[in-house]
């Protein structure tokens, strides 16, 4: 009986549209009615995905006046998630791109309705996120002061607050909440068919129950797309299948990684209470409790994030496990009993249902979106992480100029399809991952935590040694990196706890690692950068790399040259160093999650020309980097070679021996500024060379070193780092690296003229390095990275990165500041000027820190003596 | 001798490490004043010598199947997480549920669920189940190797297939080898039901095909063509002895191919117990030789549960055994024959496949370990012949076979080496499957479907079901179930997380101490069926 009775509540779901009762989401659909004619032959794009994401994408490009559109759904129009979708809308995001999207998402939702005449059933009812933990507090805190400076209304507020906002709310466990007044809820379903109907009336074509086989694709372009009913030719392809895009991408013959899964989600409907709720009753967020809670016609929806997921869908789509989808009260329990703890008088309220609705989940928790890096004209929009419908607007609208114009008008890099790769497309990786990222939805974000599945998936041969040493490791694109080493003597137990907002409990432990590299020398497993090396038979090599950074590379054989890889606006596609090998072959290293997108930049620019050859040789080198002052002389007792200022000038690049091991290439530089070496060792030889160099420095005290050290010790230096403080939106000249731009050569390079203009204009936007100065470091919040920085008062940035200083025993940030017109909010010039005389304060969780700024390092960390363009040259990739 | 060690089992498991290694050293030197060098091992019921680690060596990775995958960042540290520990316990688990209706009969049996958790590495326990496709049945035993993997491993391989042909008709026997010799396809006599780590040895297949046809022939042979009227008790009691007779067989005449000639040789000198399960609608025979046990879960009319024992161990705690062993030998041998509870101051299981070293002559064996390859001639342990060894042989592998008829009271039925039962009381054993199999049967999911349900109900509902499943729970498997008890079961009875992730991140070389390989099945009768066979005979 059980089963039937199953069965039937399956059944119903998925023949009755509507069942949920949304308002009207029947009228919507005339507008947007289905085409059953046969599909047209051509289309300029050809849009998968039916749903808030594809619909959302379908709309603002017709905005932009792109008509010859195509939209393909499988089964109808806002099925799927965005049918099952909560319906809140909510800007309080961790990621400053994120609010952004959000925010757009629900200025466009409010006003859709007036555009369209579909009723979306836009009510704001505004969002408390409760805290019942004081390091819940300092995380909200953090949102909140950083929605306020770009315009979202939100404020701390008191349990006591929180009980008048909410009066079912039990508040007697909670140390206090964020309100943000703003947020919404709407019929997502009805979003999207609204968003679709004004893009149909605006040209674009759209066909239900049209299935996409496979995306056709010539010499990696696209060229057209297979479906059920047939072809269409297309010049773009946009992949918005929610939790298929993964199947989708690997469906071509050329497959394409979209690094996503699906999890079941569940959520519970009620039947409206005694005195039904208002309408404008607000969102909760109880995230220590794994749950939100919104009204719902008079009673309450509400789902949660349970620390156990179940994730679904892994060998792609199964009928039996669509069928399967049933309410699973027992899973729900632990949701059940928060809700029920916080609001107690719901007891005798009446169940309706219990949802169970797929959701797709990325690897990192962040959504997907951008052009595949091997595939010209594949974009993929997916990967929400149950934030579709707060995504949606804002995300389809980047994708949107994306397409239109090259570039989103915002920097997405941490968004960018090509920070993933084929590495991390493997199914028990993506199965085991999302596993962890759908709980650490709700879970309390600290400062540098790292993921704990899908790791040990690419190491350094030293792995094991550097392990047994004590090795803590982070992860960086798949690759174990080194954090810091745990000496023997430390009692482990006492390290379990680093999940603070406050001093760690490696803060000693990397002091001693600073110490060393200061005074003494050690060594850093760095061989996780990205490595490539360009060849030509004659001079093709020097030209296009000319054409494609902007510093000068036509030096002399040995020396290394640090560059940025601009785009038109002159902004860094990446930051890079580049040793000249010989006259026709140059070796680049690149930033660890730089792999894929700086691959695919090069490619793109590089012709087809069979006497030009791009070799990906990460995998080929391990790399060491020596650093400190008697590195030196480690490396002259292993070598039997000259290794003086005059022999071995700094930032030059020599192939010599290492002990036994013949071929390493050594070069004269570190990334933080200290002396030292990089060792790049064929990976055969790294062991031997690592023992060597052990054995061999302990007379000098050497010791193993991680990447927090190498952190510290670039930050102080004001050493900016590609990903975190540069990125696609900052130029050359807003970091103050004038000097690596070769303005005088008279050689054109890509970003040459915006560049120019920007010389003459002035920026409008500097990255500054501040000290903080009335901050202890024992007592108060540390800095992180998005703390609003504020110049004389009023809010001019944000600041991009942080570290401690052991040398100058502060904090120091790194950070771009604005010069913020008073009465437009327009962005003016910066200058020197304008930095030097300004009074400043970072905001960290609402608390403000007064902080100097500095426009050049301070020059006391250079306790020997260097030639000024060596500081200024010398770069890092190190984060 | 070790036996002592065994008292101290559950002294062990409570005490620290220092102590362990305290214990060890004891059993080292009683090891000592009875033969050359033994390496610490405590309780083992074989006591191997460290030439043997080379004697069998495993082709697959113990460590890796038992581990499941790590993908943790952090080194392994003392406590595993709750999912480490459920990949653990589940690497193993193998279900099997009996179609509905298998186009003949209507099955007695439901299904089966089995798993095994290795103490040794490699694992010497084994574990086989098959359907008879000749005849009607199904096939069940566990097997607990010592002294090695090999014997027990070439037992899971063999022994079904020797059963199967026992319990052929004559017609059929003259079927197959007619097919075999003139080359057609042969009527299949198995349909095995294997977990994918339970592996077939491929060289040897052809070797292992060679005698199993010998004996088949020699049936056709035997029969008069009078009657076909098998007796299952007989088929299996010839099926065990023959089987053994030829590994015995096998050794001496060795095989020209000198792999083939190392295997035979390391089975033959290796030992294995077996219990082995023949289900027929309500007719259940047990055959069992040494002291793994067959347990009997009945439900009574209160619902409760009590175990019915279907075997009796081959070892020193059965007087009749010890009465056996000697009457089997002359009178000067009485004290000798079995000391400090083992057979001649060794081996634990009176009864067992292999171990030649208990049964053939002294000059058989040194006849043998000489024309050997060398491997068997360096070792040490080979060579070693038992003390007091006069009147051999010492050993045999003929079961003991008891029969049942189910009734439908009769549950299930669990099949286990000595790992679980020296751990767990058989009661509690047949309990905890028991609730565990009735729990399953409770655990359908809820629905809300049209009925009028509060919030507050359904929790009460579900914080109910939640603390009747908490344990049951995470297991979908009847044996993994009870290794999670067996392994992890504190002073009260119940499932001890901390300590069931001590116990499975011991380190290879301790494990051994703190518990033996552990294998189960449990097999789920179908009391519809079983009811109505009974109806239907009387």
């Amino acid at each position: 009986v059980m089963f039937y009775r199953l069965l039937s509540v399956v059944q119903r779901q998925r023949t009755s549209r509507g069942w949920q009762n949304w308002p009207s989401a029947r009228s919507g659909a005339s507008a947007a009615e289905a085409h059953s004619v046969a599909l047209p032959a051509q289309a300029q794009v050809v849009i998968c995905g039916g749903g808030i994401m594809g619909t959302s994408v379908a709309y603002h490009l017709s905005k932009m006046g792109w008509k010859d559109i195509v939209l393909l759904e499988q089964g109808r129009l806002a099925a799927g998630s965005t049918r099952f979708c909560a319906g809140i809308i909510s800007t309080a995001r961790h990621l400053g791109i994120e609010q952004k999207m959000a925010d757009y998402s629900n200025k466009l939702y409010q006003q859709l309705e007036q555009e369209t005449g579909i009723q979306t059933g836009y009510i704001r009812t505004g969002s408390i996120f409760l805290a019942q933990t004081q390091d819940r507090l300092i995380s909200l805190k953090r949102i909140n002061s950083r929605l306020n400076v770009i315009g979202i209304p939100s404020e701390i507020i008191s349990p006591k607050k929180v009980a008048e906002l909410h009066p079912l709310l039990n508040v007697h466990d909670l140390a206090g909440a964020m309100h943000v007044p703003e947020d919404a809820v709407v019929s997502s379903a009805d979003v999207a068919l609204a968003l679709a109907s004004a893009a149909s009336q605006n040209g674009v074509q759209i066909y239900d129950r049209t299935s996409v086989v496979h995306v056709m694709i010539k010499k990696g372009e696209v060229t057209g797309v297979e479906t059920d009913k047939g072809q269409i030719e297309c010049q773009y392809f946009v992949n918005c299948a929610g939790q298929w895009a993964y199947e989708l991408g690997l469906s071509n013959e050329e497959p394409i990684s979209i690094p996503l899964h699906a999890c079941e989600h569940f959520y519970l409907l009620t039947r409206p209470l005694e005195t039904p709720l208002q309408s404008n009753t607000p969102n909760i967020v109880d995230a220590d409790g794994r749950i939100y809670i919104r009204n719902w016609q008079g009673g309450i929806l509400s789902g949660g994030f349970e620390k156990t997921p179940k994730p679904i869908f892994t060998e792609g789509k199964n009928q039996l496990e669509i069928h399967n989808l049933q309410e699973d009260w027992d899973h729900f329990e632990p949701l059940l009993s928060s809700l029920l703890r916080r609001m107690p008088d719901l007891e005798t309220l009446e169940i309706m249902k219990l949802v169970n609705c797929p959701e797709t989940f990325t690897p990192d928790m962040r959504c997907i979106m951008g052009e595949s890096p091997l595939v010209k004209g594949y974009f993929v929009l997916a990967g929400m992480n149950s934030a579709g419908l707060s995504f949606g607007g804002g995300a389809g609208k980047y994708l949107a100029e994306w397409m239109v114009y090259g570039y989103p008008s915002e920097n997405v890099w941490e968004l960018d399809l090509k920070r993933f790769g084929a590495l991390q497309s493997s199914r028990t990786f993506l199965r085991h991952r999302v596993m962890e990222v759908m709980p650490l939805l709700y879970e309390l974000k600290v400062p540098r935590w790292d993921f704990q599945t899908g790791r040990q998936l690419r190491t350094s041969p030293l792995y094991d040694r550097l392990d047994a040493q004590g090795a803590r490791w982070m992860e960086k694109h798949g690759f174990e990196r080194p954090k810091y080493f745990v000496p023997p003597d430390k009692d482990l137990l006492a390290l379990e706890q680093s999940k603070t907002f406050y001093k760690p409990d490696w803060f000693d432990i990397v002091e001693s690692e600073v110490k060393c590299c200061k005074e003494a020398v050690c060594v850093i497993d760095m061989s996780s950068f990205t490595k490539f090396e360009i060849t030509s038979t004659g001079d093709q090599a020097l030209e296009i790399l000319q054409y494609l950074f902007s510093n000068d590379l036509d030096v002399p054989v040995g020396h290394i040259v640090h560059t940025g890889m601009l785009n038109e606006g002159g902004g860094y596609e990446n930051d890079c160093s580049i040793a000249r090998l010989n006259k026709r072959s140059f070796f680049m290293i690149s930033p660890t999650d730089q792999q894929v997108h700086s691959w695919a930049w090069l490619k793109k620019h590089m012709q087809l020309d069979s006497n030009l050859l791009l070799e990906d040789v990460t995998w080929k080198y391990t790399a060491l980097n020596l650093i400190g002052p008697r590195a030196v002389d480690v490396l002259s007792e292993l070598s039997y070679a000259p290794i003086t200022p005059d022999h071995f000038p700094s930032l030059f690049c020599k192939e010599m021996s290492v002990g036994y091991a013949n071929g390493i290439r050594v070069m004269s530089m570190t990334h933080t500024g200290e002396p030292g070496f990089m060792l790049y060792i064929p990976i055969e030889y790294a062991l031997h060379v690592y023992n060597e160099v052990m054995s061999v420095g302990q007379k000098y005290g050497i010791r193993n070193a991680g990447y927090y050290a190498l952190r510290s010790l670039r930050i102080e230096k004001f050493f900016a780092f590609w990903g975190q403080d540069l990125n696609t939106l900052t130029t050359p000249l807003e970091c103050g690296r004038e000097s690596r731009v070769k303005f005088e050569k008279g050689v054109d390079f890509i970003g040459r003229d915006a560049l120019l203009q920007q010389r003459q204009n002035g920026v409008y936007k500097r990255l500054a390095m501040f000290v903080l100065d009335d901050h202890d470091t024992d007592l108060d919040l540390w800095p992180w990275w998005g703390e609003p920085i504020y110049r004389n008062g009023l809010y001019a940035g944000k600041t991009t990165s942080s570290a401690y200083s052991y040398t100058l025993e502060r904090h120091v940030c790194l950070g771009f500041v604005h010069n913020f017109s008073e009465d437009t909010g327009e962005e003016q010039v910066v200058t020197a000027d304008f930095i030097n005389r300004g009074e400043y304060e970072i905001d960290i969780a609402g608390q403000r820190f007064q902080a100097k700024a500095r426009l050049y390092p301070v020059a006391s960390l250079y306790t020997h003596k260097r030639r000024k363009e060596d500081v200024e040259l010398s770069d890092l990739h190190g984060k | 001798m070790p036996a002592p060690t065994q008292l101290f089992f559950p002294l062990i498991r409570n005490c620290e490490l220092s102590r362990i290694y305290g214990t060890a050293c004891y059993c080292h030197h009683r090891h000592l004043c009875c033969s050359s060098s033994y390496i610490p091992q405590s309780h083992l019921r074989y006591t191997p010598h460290p030439a043997y680690a080379t004697f069998c060596r495993s082709k697959e990775n113990w460590w890796q199947y038992t581990q499941g995958r790590r993908y943790a960042s952090t080194p392994q540290k003392f406590y595993l997480t709750p999912p480490q520990v459920n990949s653990i316990l589940k690497a193993n688990e193998y279900s099997f549920k009996v179609p509905e209706f298998d186009g003949k009969n209507v099955s007695s049996v439901l299904g089966f669920d089995s798993n095994q958790l290795p103490a040794n590495a490699p694992i010497e326990d084994r574990r086989s189940a098959a359907t008879c496709l000749q005849t009607r049945g199904m096939l069940l035993g566990v097997f607990d190797g010592h002294a090695g993997c090999a014997c027990s491993q070439a037992v899971s391989e063999r022994l079904f297939y020797y059963i199967a042909v026992s319990l052929l008709p004559h017609e059929t026997l003259l079927e197959i080898e007619n097919a075999v010799e003139s080359g057609r396809a042969l009527l299949p006599i198995l349909q095995w039901h294997k977990h994918p780590n339970d592996y077939f040895s491929k060289e040897a297949s052809k070797l292992y095909f060679n005698s199993l046809r010998t004996y088949w022939q020699e049936l056709i042979d035997l029969n008069t063509g009078e009657s076909d009227d098998i007796d299952v008790k007989e088929a299996l009691i010839n099926a065990f002895k023959r089987l053994d007779n030829d590994i015995s067989l096998e050794a001496q005449v060795g095989d020209p191919n000198s792999f083939l000639n190392y295997l035979v040789l390391r089975v033959a000198f290796s030992g294995a117990t077996a219990c082995v399960a023949h289900v027929d609608g309500v007719n259940l025979h047990v055959a069992n030789t040494g002291d793994s046990r067959a347990m009997l879960g009945v439900q009574e009319e209160d619902g409760s549960w009590s175990a019915v024992t279907l075997s009796n161990d081959h070892n020193a705690q059965n007087e009749s055994e010890l009465e056996r062993l000697k009457l089997e030998h002359p009178k000067n041998e009485a004290k000798s024959v079995v000391k400090q509870d083992r057979l001649l101051g060794l081996l634990m299981p009176f009864r067992a496949f292999g171990d030649v070293k208990f049964k053939w002559s002294i000059d058989l064996q040194k006849r043998v370990i000489e024309s050997g390859p060398d491997q068997l001639n360096d070792n040490e342990y080979t060579k070693f012949i038992p003390p007091n060894y006069y009147t051999p042989p010492y050993l045999t592998a003929e079961p003991e076979v008891i029969y049942h008829r189910l009734r439908p009271q009769d549950k299930f039925l669990i099949l286990a080496t000595d790992g679980l039962w020296e751990t767990m009381h058989r009661q509690d054993v047949v309990r905890i499957v028991g609730e565990y199999l009735t729990g399953m049967h409770h655990q359908q999911p809820i629905a809300v479907g049209g009925y009028k349900v509060t919030l507050g109900q359904m929790h009460g509902l579900l914080t109910e079901r939640r603390a009747k499943m908490s344990s049951v729970f995470e297991d979908q498997n009847a044996a993994t179930h009870l290794i999670r008890h067996a392994v992890g079961n504190n002073e009260f009875g119940t499932v001890d997380h901390e300590r069931l992730s001590k116990m499975l991140s011991l380190p290879e070389e301790l494990a051994r101490m703190y518990r033996d390989d552990i294998t189960i099945i449990v097999v789920q009768f179908n009391s519809h069926v079983v009811g109505a066979y009974q109806n239907q005979e009387y």
